[in-house]
C-alpha cells in the first residue's frame, strides 16, 4: 500500500498486512494475498482431492513448495517404508505435486526436512512475506519478520486455488523481553517460562511480536525456537522484526535476493520493523534474568516448573478448573505432588523437531554430551530437523559425539515429537523432549513427555533423570 | 457444506479444559487421504482402552448421550496442532455445534469451513448448562443460528456473538473458493504489483 506521506505509526504486524490487502469490503473478511504456501503429506491430501472435484487448478504453484516431514521413517531412506498407509500419503503428495507442477524436496532429496527448517534454509522464508502451511508451527517463520500462520486444510485448497485466504484482522500483542539469557538458560526456556507464566491462550486472538534487549541478542535459530511455540500461547502468529543477524543468515541462501538486490531489500526490510510510537492491542512484560531451565510436569505445555523447583500439588490450587487440570495431570503423568523435578527419572530422550532440530539445538545438546555417556536405563535419540542440518552436524562432528555417548542418530524429519512415523513412546515411558507438545498421547498411547531444551535433554540423558544444566555441564 | 440454521439436539458434557486436538483425533489416524470416516476415531483414547475395549464410563459410552450432536466443553477448546482432522471426526461422529468458555483460533475457524458452529458462551453460562446437563439430565438444547441464541429446556436463553460473515456462510452453506474467484480479477492486478509475489522457481531452483 502506499505511503501517504503522513505519519500515521504503524506495528509491524499493520505494515505487512497491509501490504497483502487484495480486497477488502465492509462486513467480509480481508482478501489477504500469500507469498509462500509451505504443503506437506497430512494436511493436503483432502485439498488435493477437493481441487480435482471441483475441476480447479493451482493459481501459483511457483510460489508454493512441498515436502514430506510428518511420517517419514528416520531410519535408512533407502529401505521401502514399512507403513503401507504413510507410505500411500508420501506418494500421493509426490503425485499431486507432478500433476500441480509444485516444486517437491522428496524424501530421498537433499533439501529434504521439516518444512519449518527447510523453508528458511532455503532463504525461501523472507522478512515482509506473507507464509502459510497446513501445520500450527508455521509460526515458526515469523522469526525473520514474515508473518506466517497455520492454516486447516480447507484453507490449504483455498489457497491452492486463488493465492489468497479469507482473514479476519487479528489483535496485536508486544511482548516485551528485559534482560539477557543467563548462561545455560537457551530460547526454549524463555518460551516455556513464558507460558508458564501467562497461560497456554494468552495469545489467543493477537498476533505477538516480540521484542526488547533480550530478544535482539538471540541468533535466529533462536528466534525460530521462540516464534515457533507462540501458537502454544494460542497466538495466531509470533513475529520478531528483522535485523543484522536477520540479513546475516538470509544472505547467499538458495532462494534470498541475489548480490545485485541484496542493498534494496535489506533496504526494504529494514523498514518493517514497527514506528517507534506504534500501538499494541496489549502488552506483557518478562524479565530475562531471573529465567532458569525449565522442564513441563503436565500434559499442557503451560504446565511447567524450574528445574530447581517441585511438582505442584492440586491442594493448593484454588481456581477448580486448574485444579481438576492439575491433578488429571499429575495423573496421566504418574507424578506425586511435591516430587523435586530433579528426582524425576526418565527412561527416553529425544533431540529434534521443528522447534529444537537445527544446527545450534544439536550443537548446544553435543557441548553437553562431550566425552560422556548416555544413562544405562535411557534410549536416546537425535532426529536432524534437516539434511541440510544433519550435514552440517556430520561435518562438525557432532554425529560422532552423540554415538560414542550412545545416542541414536537419525534421518531427519518430524519424527518423535507427534510419532506419526515409527519413533513412538512405549505406554509409560517417560521422555525428556525437545518438542513443543506435551499433551496426553502425543508422543504414544500412555507416553509421556516432559518438555525441555536441547541441553537440558542431553543432560537428562547422562543423569537419567532431570538436573540443572548450569551447574551440570561445568561438572567433570 | 450443509447449512446450520437451526439445530435441537442433545447435549454430551466433557467437563476438561485445554481439550488438543491430538485428544479429538490422534495422530495415527491421520494418514487417510479422505475427509470422512474420521468418526470412530473420535476422542479415541479417551474412549477405548490400549486393548480395544470401550471405556464405559466415557461420555460417548453412556447410553444417554449415544445421539449427542451438540459438545459442550472447558476453555479453550481444540488447541494445539492444526489437523482439520479434528473438525471433520467431530462432524463424522454427528456433532453439529460445541459450546465452549473458549476455542483454539485455528480450530474455531476449521469448524466453520465444516458447517460446524462453535459458540463462545460466558463461563458461568457454561457452568450453568454442565449442571443442566449432568446433574438436572436436562440434555437438550436448541441452537437458534438466525437468532444467536442457545435455549434449554426451561427455556432459558444464552445469546451468543458471530461474525456476520461466517453466520451468512454457515447459514448458506456457501463455498468460501467459489466466493473469493468471484474477486479473480482484482487478485490478478494485485500480483502485477505485489512486492512478493515473485516466482520462487525464478529466484533459482
Amino acid at each position: 500500500m502506499a505511503d501517504t506521506g503522513k505519519h500515521f505509526p504503524r506495528t509491524m504486524f499493520d505494515k505487512i498486512w497491509n501490504d497483502h490487502v487484495v480486497r477488502e469490503h465492509a462486513d467480509e473478511p480481508t482478501l489477504l494475498y500469500i507469498d509462500l504456501h509451505l504443503v506437506h503429506e497430512v494436511t493436503s491430501p483432502q485439498a488435493f482431492e477437493g481441487l480435482r472435484l471441483a475441476e480447479r487448478q493451482v493459481r501459483r504453484p511457483d510460489l508454493t513448495f512441498a515436502t514430506a516431514d510428518h511420517n517419514v521413517p528416520t531410519t535408512d531412506r533407502r529401505e521401502p517404508i514399512a507403513d503401507p498407509i504413510a507410505k500411500q500419503q508420501i506418494d500421493t503428495l509426490r503425485a499431486n505435486c507432478a500433476e500441480f507442477d509444485i516444486p517437491f524436496a522428496d524424501i530421498s532429496s537433499v533439501d529434504q526436512g521439516i518444512v519449518h527448517v527447510i523453508g528458511p534454509e532455503l532463504g525461501l522464508t523472507l522478512p515482509g512475506k506473507t507464509i502459510v502451511c497446513g501445520d500450527s508451527h508455521t509460526s515458526t517463520h515469523g522469526a525473520f519478520g514474515a508473518l506466517a500462520f497455520g492454516i486447516g486444510t480447507s484453507e490449504v485448497e483455498h489457497v491452492l486455488a486463488t493465492q489468497c485466504l479469507q482473514q479476519s484482522r487479528p489483535k496485536t500483542m508486544e511482548v516485551v523481553v528485559s534482560g539477557s539469557l543467563p548462561l545455560g538458560v537457551h530460547a526454549k526456556d524463555l518460551i516455556l517460562g513464558l507460558i508458564a507464566r501467562f497461560g497456554t491462550a494468552f495469545g489467543t486472538g493477537y498476533v505477538i511480536e516480540y521484542r526488547g534487549p533480550a530478544i535482539r541478542k538471540l541468533s535466529m535459530e533462536e528466534r525460530m525456537t521462540v516464534c515457533n511455540m507462540s501458537i502454544e500461547a494460542g497466538a495466531r502468529a509470533g513475529l520478531i522484526a528483522p535485523d543484522e543477524t536477520t540479513f546475516a543468515y538470509l544472505r547467499n541462501r538458495r532462494h534470498a535476493p541475489p548480490d545485485v538486490e541484496w542493498e534494496r531489500a535489506t533496504e526494504t526490510w529494514r523498514k518493517l520493523c514497527s514506528d517507534p510510537d506504534a500501538k499494541f492491542d496489549a502488552r506483557l512484560e518478562f524479565d530475562a534474568d531471573q529465567l532458569v531451565p525449565q522442564v513441563t510436569w503436565g500434559t499442557s505445555p503451560g504446565m511447567g516448573a524450574d528445574v530447581t523447583g517441585r511438582v505442584p500439588d492440586p491442594a493448593d490450587v484454588e481456581d477448580p478448573t486448574v485444579r481438576q487440570s492439575t491433578d488429571l495431570a499429575l495423573r496421566y503423568m504418574g507424578l506425586q505432588p511435591g516430587t523435586p523435578i530433579q528426582e524425576i527419572a526418565i527412561d527416553r530422550v529425544f533431540i529434534g523437531s521443528c522447534t529444537n532440530g537445527r544446527i545450534e539445538d544439536l550443537r548446544a545438546a553435543a557441548t553437553v554430551v562431550r566425552g560422556r555417556r548416555v544413562a544405562s536405563t535411557v534410549h536416546a535419540m537425535v532426529v536432524p530437523g534437516s539434511y541440510q542440518v544433519k550435514q552440517q552436524a556430520e561435518q562438525e562432528g557432532l554425529h560422532e559425539v552423540f554415538l560414542a555417548a550412545g545416542f541414536e542418530w537419525r534421518e531427519p524429519g518430524c519424527s518423535m515429537c507427534l510419532a506419526m512415523n515409527p519413533d513412538v513412546l512405549a505406554p509409560g515411558e517417560r521422555c525428556a523432549s525437545t518438542s513443543n507438545r506435551n499433551f496426553e498421547g502425543r508422543q504414544g498411547r500412555d507416553g509421556r513427555t516432559h518438555l525441555v531444551s536441547p541441553a537440558m535433554a542431553a543432560a537428562a540423558a547422562i543423569a537419567g533423570h532431570f538436573v540443572d544444566v548450569r551447574t551440570f555441564a561445568a561438572r567433570a | 457444506m450443509k447449512p446450520f440454521v437451526v439445530h435441537s439436539g442433545i447435549t454430551a458434557p466433557l467437563n476438561r479444559a485445554n481439550i488438543d486436538t491430538d485428544a479429538i483425533i490422534p495422530k495415527q489416524f491421520l494418514k487417510r487421504i479422505e475427509r470422512t470416516g474420521f468418526g470412530q476415531y473420535l476422542f479415541y483414547e479417551w474412549r477405548y482402552r490400549a486393548d480395544g475395549t470401550p471405556v464405559a464410563d466415557f461420555v460417548l459410552a453412556q447410553s444417554a448421550y449415544q445421539d449427542a450432536t451438540i459438545l459442550l466443553a472447558g476453555p479453550n477448546f481444540g488447541c494445539g496442532s492444526s489437523r482439520e482432522h479434528a473438525p471433520w471426526a467431530l462432524l463424522d461422529y454427528g456433532f453439529r455445534a460445541i459450546i465452549a468458555p473458549s476455542f483454539a483460533d485455528i480450530f474455531y475457524n476449521n469448524c466453520f469451513k465444516n458447517g460446524i458452529l462453535p459458540i463462545v458462551l460466558p463461563d458461568q453460562s457454561v457452568q450453568r448448562l454442565f449442571e443442566q446437563v449432568e446433574l438436572r439430565g436436562s440434555r437438550i438444547l436448541t441452537i437458534d443460528l438466525p437468532a444467536q441464541e442457545v435455549r434449554d429446556a426451561d427455556g432459558t436463553v444464552y445469546p451468543f456473538a458471530v461474525d456476520a460473515y461466517r453466520k451468512k456462510c454457515l447459514l448458506e452453506g456457501l463455498d468460501d473458493i467459489g466466493l473469493t474467484l468471484r474477486h479473480e480479477e482484482q487478485i490478478s492486478v494485485y500480483e502485477t504489483t505485489a512486492p512478493f509475489a515473485r516466482s520462487i522457481v525464478s529466484s533459482g531452483v
